[in-house]
């Protein structure tokens, strides 16, 4: 939002009074705060509409596909850098497949779909949309793979061909699914512009000759009446797409440039292994959808917990659920350890816990996400805290002993937990990293 | 419509640092390396230059332990007990820009080997291979204090740079490394008010900064790279802003990726345990490139080789 100064350089200034104050600034101030509306001022010229319009809008529209309880949104974006503030949506990755592979191939790959989604820290990752490929070029082909591939997955679907007619057709068979439509072109934008528009479906403007001429498409797909879009420059390759996605984004955000105020599509085609990277870049630096054709799970496992990384709050730290975690097959004699739920800080002892090859139970406190020197300063992992797990987990039940390995940077707690939990505490290494060596020696 | 590219235009520049000697500065390297000297966020160069692509060494150490990840030790198998062997075939085969050799052996803890030894290490790698050195000790500052000593003796004239100097233990590797006109890696743990207290220490202890390289500990895919991620940004960030404590090269290292065993367990739902290790060090590394790094140091020449493919792609030509 334009501040009131801003505004008042649009005004009249004529202070006739004629919108009900005093002066054109003091009806500047009222409509940055959104006090009164713009059209109270019967001489306001089209530059000021215009100007006050735009800098209201967010920066980059935030663009829903599909409908129902199967909906993903993409852009409403706001940084530059996630540590700034955060960065809002994920980047959807769309898996594509082609209407003119063989049923079975078509078949394996929306089945493929439920290999890719996985349960990680407590978040449920997988791929957000299938597109379908207009590749046979042949409306009936198109719309029947398109009907096909609908009915076998609920996620969002995705539409490509630069084909108004092929497009047409295979909109028809998902129309309530309101799809996303791939693309319109300089050559197509028309008739492609109708079809999303008709079937209030959201349009992919690509043109991959300039961003001059992406921005001027979009300007066109505009004025034909589409609101819902998203830009595509075709990346010739990975730094001309890193390059192009950090304009447009420095230019959405930075100058509310209005025809780059769009989420951001991208084709990663090519060797798997290179769209793997393409999407790892993409992920990080401003691409809003990413559809590729091969989605093997050893590469799409590291890069949606990229995603996951990349997306994660800065603010607000991943948190492990509190609790009992067994590390390797423990049995009653071996050691109890407690830590805090900082998700980075449980995955540390837990992998040092594992590398000892010392089968372990982990206490995990609920600290609220803080690792164990801020919780402990902050008062959130404290003897009272611990000794209320020791109890409420029911591990005297599992083990033998009555032995507590506590961080060594917390020895402070170790008599008063003592005396609260009855157990016998063991202050352990100050760093995780000296556990592998801490408990095999007392293991042995 | 013509657009109008946004540029920025940043103040600071990171510094240049070289690594190595060749015979015209009085070391043997046949060639060495130009770090730094951008004054624009990684791969922008619509904004300022960008004078040298990252590079990419590779990790050799003096003696592999039973510990020591399966699939790393594949490609490496027949020369893993000789350090200059295994360190040529990463030069050679691998194509690695450098050498990172980590003196782990001398570990009182361990295998104690003798600083004379480790020194002794030091010079069959300079032998094997003519790329620049990296020589890390074992992270035990008694003992690092004496290895480096003879490590900078037997690495005269070679410009190696010494790893590593932490906020506790920086004075007796700055001075094995000053002693001989060689550099240090400075180390600070996932926070940037750190790495630039490590520069104040090391540059008011003497050590002058074209002669230091930043290491702002790479956290691994899954385990912490978000933090890693926005602390080098930041630090890159600050720098271009003019943060002088902050014009220092960035290096990274992937290899905490086999510590994370998630990246290689067996685990049918998770897929192939070798194709998804090498691209969560490959996704590790360009992370880290996009952030800021300078230069990687990395374990799996399959992962390599993917990350500098698309280092020829990042920096090849305009937008």
């Amino acid at each position: 939002m334009a501040t009131a100064l801003e505004i008042f350089q649009k005004l009249p200034k004529t202070n006739c009074g004629d919108c009900g104050f005093p002066t054109c600034l003091a009806f500047a101030m009222q409509l940055a705060n959104k006090k009164i509306s713009l059209d109270k001022c019967p001489h306001v010229s089209e530059e000021a509409k215009e100007f006050l319009e735009a800098s209201a809008a967010p920066p980059i529209r935030l663009v829903k596909i599909g409908s129902g309880d199967h909906v993903v949104e993409v852009g409403d974006e706001t940084e530059l850098f996630r540590h700034e503030k955060k960065f809002f949506h994920p980047t959807a990755f769309v898996l594509l497949i082609d209407d003119t592979a063989s049923p079975e191939g078509r078949k394996q790959k929306v089945a493929h779909l439920k290999n890719l989604t996985f349960d990680r820290v407590g978040q449920i990752m997988g791929m957000d949309m299938v597109g379908v490929k207009a590749t046979s070029n042949d409306p009936a082909t198109f719309a029947s793979v398109v009907q096909e591939v609908a009915s076998q997955t609920d996620l969002p679907l995705l539409l490509v061909s630069e084909n108004p007619d092929v497009m047409a057709e295979g909109v028809k068979a998902v129309a309530d699914r309101k799809p996303l439509l791939h693309a319109a072109t300089p050559e197509n934008y028309e008739r492609m512009a109708a079809v999303a528009k008709e079937n209030g479906c959201s349009l992919v403007v690509r043109e991959t000759t300039s961003l001059d001429g992406l921005a001027d498409l979009v300007e066109k797909v505009k004025a034909a009446g589409m609101e819902d879009l998203l830009l595509d420059f075709g990346p010739a390759n990975m730094g001309n797409m890193l390059r192009n996605l950090t304009i447009i984004r420095r230019l959405a955000v930075k100058k509310k440039f209005r025809p780059f105020g769009y989420p951001t599509f991208v084709l990663a085609e090519g060797a798997t292994e290179d769209a793997g990277i393409i999407t790892a870049l993409g992920t990080m630096k401003y691409a809003s959808v990413i559809a590729f054709d091969e989605a093997e799970v050893p590469m799409m496992y590291p890069l949606l917990t990229l995603r996951q990384n990349i997306f994660t709050d800065p603010q607000k730290p991943i948190q492990v659920k509190p609790g009992i975690y067994e590390i390797g097959s423990p049995t009653p004699e071996s050691p109890v350890l407690i830590t805090t739920n900082f998700s980075l800080t449980y995955f540390t002892v837990s992998g040092d816990i594992e590398t000892s090859k010392v089968p372990s139970y982990l206490l995990v406190a609920d600290s609220e996400g803080l690792s164990v020197m801020t919780a402990f300063a902050a008062d959130k992992f404290n003897a009272e805290i611990a000794a209320d797990l020791v109890k409420e987990t029911g591990i005297e039940e599992k083990v033998s002993q009555k032995e507590l390995i506590i961080p060594g940077q917390v020895s402070r707690m170790s008599g008063k937990l003592q005396e609260k939990s009855g157990w016998d505490i063991i202050v352990g290494p100050r760093d995780s990293s000296g556990l592998p060596k801490f408990l095999k020696e007392r293991s042995s | 419509m013509a657009i109008e590219i946004p540029k920025e235009n940043w103040q600071g520049r990171i510094g240049e640092v070289v690594i190595g000697a060749t015979p015209e500065e009085g070391g043997t390297r046949t060639k060495k390396i130009v770090l730094g000297g951008e004054n624009t966020l990684p791969f922008l160069d619509f904004d300022g230059d960008l004078p040298h692509a990252p590079v990419i060494g590779m990790e050799v150490l003096d003696v592999v332990r039973e510990d020591y990840p399966v699939l790393a030790l594949e490609p490496i198998q027949d020369v893993k007990d000789d350090p200059a062997q295994w360190a040529k075939k990463c030069v050679d085969e691998f194509g690695a820009d450098l050498i990172c050799l980590k003196l782990v052996s001398t570990n009182p803890e361990e295998e104690d080997r003798s600083p004379e030894e480790a020194a002794e290490t030091v010079k069959e790698v300079l032998g094997a291979v003519g790329v620049p050195l990296f020589v890390y000790g074992c992270g035990i500052e008694e003992k690092d204090a004496k290895t480096m000593e003879l490590v900078s003796n037997a690495a005269k004239g070679e410009r190696v740079f010494l790893g590593l100097a932490e906020e506790a233990a920086y004075k007796s590797i700055s001075v094995a490394s000053m002693s001989n006109g060689h550099g240090v890696i400075a180390f600070s743990n996932l926070d940037i008010n750190l790495a630039k207290q490590m520069h104040i220490l090391l540059t008011d202890f003497g050590v002058k900064k074209e002669n230091l390289i930043a290491d702002p500990l790479m956290a691994a895919l899954g385990y912490g790279l978000e933090y890693s991620y926005s602390v080098i940004e930041r630090v890159k960030l600050a720098a271009l802003m003019g943060d002088a404590m902050l014009q220092v090269p960035i290096v990274c290292e992937t290899t905490r990726v086999y510590n994370a065993r998630e990246s290689f367990k067996e685990d049918p739902t998770l897929g192939d345990p070798k194709k998804r290790v090498v691209f969560w060090e490959a996704a590790t590394g360009t992370s880290a490139l996009v952030a800021g790094a300078d230069m990687l140091i990395m374990r799996h020449p399959e992962a390599l080789a993917m990350v500098r493919r698309s280092i020829g792609e990042l920096v090849g030509g305009g937008t």
